[in-house]
């Protein structure tokens, strides 16, 4: 025994083992922590670089002033303000959000409760297909068959009705030539479901079986069970679902900016055009020859990178909270 | 707190619970339709506007199509996979290591503050990640290239391979790792030699997953590799010059004003659908058989 250990000894004072064992976890961990280091570093670079790259604009205007500045002139005046983009990102989210987060929500309950297993599954898998199409394939879909599909079924009928009837509500509802706001909010509705019916359903799975049984015990429906004792308990999740959907919506870029229209200045209405922080990057990034414009546009950047920042910390802010285990959808 | 409804009969309940299942059916086919509807039309469209030419050509002018000479995009599929890729090449390290130091560490200092970074990153908006690599590389280097497409999808893949990667790790049971350190290997030795090889599917599903997500990003790439409507002459110019990619050309050609590009476009809605649609069932069908195991 006493030799075994002995023999041990000589191992590990042996240079090739103190180089084998103690220098190769040294450089092992070095490796793990300067690449999670590099993540870091690279969260950080986005908003310096971002923040730098606009400080043109931010100083032309002055910060506050380039955020509440209402004209966005790249060709005479060369005069940028965020305000119009900011307000339709907004707009277009949470009316997105709006849209979404009851159906979504729904599915996430029909998957979770009431369908049978296969039929539960095949729905799952359907709506993680929604979150794998790439946005340009659903933006082609917007311009081509969506966009004058609801030009000619709904916004012209209910353009004419107003103009016969009310005609002051015309500014309101804008250009009905099809590509607008209507259009990519509903759009963005669509794209959105996936986020909130992931978290819904997992929040509910994780809502322990006694919650349940105790309502059964009451005679409850199975409807009554769900309102009783399930949704107040999967209440985070269902709310940190629908921040991330909200997150995924403010950010949205291709399908968005092939079906808003892009007016780039206000009045904005419902289904005439408009244009979101985005798509007016999308837009206008690739053909901006002027540094101011470039520069504004990198600062439109760093707003929404602000923005997203909030709402993304919000949702890690209730996940971790309620250690709910998500936001993966793949 | 709610509680179960005195006032009404029992029959009201019963129907009030038929209610609510009719309308959660109601909104779940209401979602399902607009799904199967788009995926039907790209199928429909882009099957037939699929043709030899279309994998065996370059795109070039707008001329070119209008006049029916064959036209296709060959240099976009060749594109797509360089700067993918490159991406794949840049995203896959850090991504594993990062993912190594949350699950193989856990009590690391640095991995609170990581996850919440990484996570945040992941939300990101993706044209984001385009205006970074953009600043990073495309202006130092002076010129549109694949490497800065390259660099702009690794940014979108990185947290997600971090992710996906950390929960793939701490799957495998601490039991495994300490058979491991009690036969006296070393830590790095336990990581690469028994954690890693157990959890190889589940490596191997994040990295798919990464992949898809950032192969049908057009956002980050308009401004990197910009895209190009030839071949470049040298292979080289893929990697150094402005090259095309599927989502961005796809882009390109439903804005242009062409009929014939139209058409073009939905025949890469329907490759590029089918491309990123089995790189996730492959991601789905892996975690299945291994749950089986």
């Amino acid at each position: 025994m006493k030799k075994k250990e002995e023999q041990i000894n000589n191992v590990l004072k042996k240079p090739v083992g103190i180089i084998y064992r103690w220098l190769g976890d040294r450089i092992f961990l070095s490796a793990a922590v300067i690449l999670g280091l590099s993540i870091i570093f690279l969260s950080l670079s986005m908003a310096w670089v971002l923040y730098g790259e606009g400080s043109l604009s931010f100083g032309e205007f002055g910060f506050w002033g380039f955020l509440r500045g209402t004209t966005w002139d790249p060709g005479i005046q060369l005069i940028f303000g965020a305000l119009p983009f900011i307000f339709g990102t907004i707009v277009t989210s949470v009316a997105a959000l709006l849209i979404a987060f009851f159906p979504a929500m729904a599915i996430g309950i029909f998957i979770a409760e009431y369908a049978p297993r296969w039929l539960g599954n095949i729905i799952e898998n359907l709506v993680h297909l929604i979150a794998a199409i790439p946005s340009v394939v659903i933006g082609i879909w917007g311009i081509f068959v969506f966009a004058p599909w609801m030009r000619e079924k709904v916004y012209l009928p209910v353009f004419n009705w107003a103009a016969e009837h009310y005609p002051s509500l015309l500014p309101v509802l804008g250009n009905p030539m099809g590509y607008g706001m209507a259009s990519a909010i509903i759009i963005l509705a669509l794209m959105i479901i996936p986020y909130t019916t992931a978290l819904t359903r997992d929040a509910i799975r994780q809502v322990p079986k006694e919650q349940r049984e105790a309502a059964w015990a009451l005679g409850a429906t199975r409807w009554e069970v769900i309102r009783m004792a399930v949704i107040p308990y999967a209440r985070g999740g269902i709310l940190a679902g629908a921040i991330l959907s909200f997150g995924r919506a403010i950010g949205e870029t291709m399908a968005v900016a092939m079906l808003i229209g892009n007016k780039n200045n206000f009045p904005f209405s419902i289904m005439g055009p408009a244009a979101t922080m985005p798509s007016v990057i999308i837009n206008e990034f690739r053909e901006a020859v002027g540094s101011l414009h470039l520069s504004s546009l990198m600062a439109i950047g760093f707003v929404l990178f602000v923005i997203s920042l909030i709402v993304n910390l919000l949702a890690a802010y209730i996940t971790r909270k309620l250690s709910i285990s998500g936001g993966q959808v793949a | 707190m709610r509680s179960i409804p005195e006032n009404k009969t029992l029959f009201q309940r019963r129907l009030w619970d038929r209610f609510m299942v009719g309308l959660l059916l109601l909104s779940t086919i209401l979602v399902m339709v607009p799904l199967l509807i788009i995926i039907g039309y790209v199928i429909v469209n882009g099957i037939s506007a699929l043709n030899w030419e279309f994998f065996t050509e370059e795109l070039g002018s707008p001329a070119r199509a209008m006049q029916g000479r064959p036209t296709g995009l060959i240099h976009t599929i060749l594109g797509t996979a360089v700067v993918d890729l490159i991406a794949l090449i840049i995203a896959a390290p850090v991504g594993l290591g990062a993912g190594i130091l949350l699950s193989e560490y856990p009590d690391h200092k640095l991995n609170p503050p990581l996850r919440i970074i990484n996570d945040t990153l992941n939300g990101m908006p993706a044209i984001l990640k385009g205006l970074l690599a953009f600043a990073l590389i495309v202006k130092p280097m002076g010129t549109f290239s694949g490497l800065a497409g390259g660099f702009a999808l690794a940014f979108v893949m990185i947290p997600i391979i971090a992710r996906s990667t950390e929960s793939a790790l701490m799957n495998i049971p601490w039991s495994i790792r300490e058979a491991g350190l009690a036969i006296g290997l070393p830590r790095w030795r336990v990581v690469l030699s028994t954690v890693m090889p157990a959890a190889r599917t589940g490596l191997v599903t994040g990295f798919l997953i990464a992949f898809a997500r950032a192969a049908g990003e057009a956002a980050p790439l308009m401004f990197t590799s910009f895209g190009n409507n030839y071949l470049p002459r040298h292979w080289t110019g893929m990697i150094l010059g402005p090259v095309d990619t599927l989502p961005q050309r796809l882009y390109s050609l439903a804005i242009s004003p062409y009929k014939e590009w139209h058409a073009m476009g939905w025949a890469a809605g329907i490759v590029l659908l089918v491309f990123v649609i089995t790189l996730f069932i492959t991601a789905r069908f892996l975690t299945r058989v291994k749950k089986e195991d």
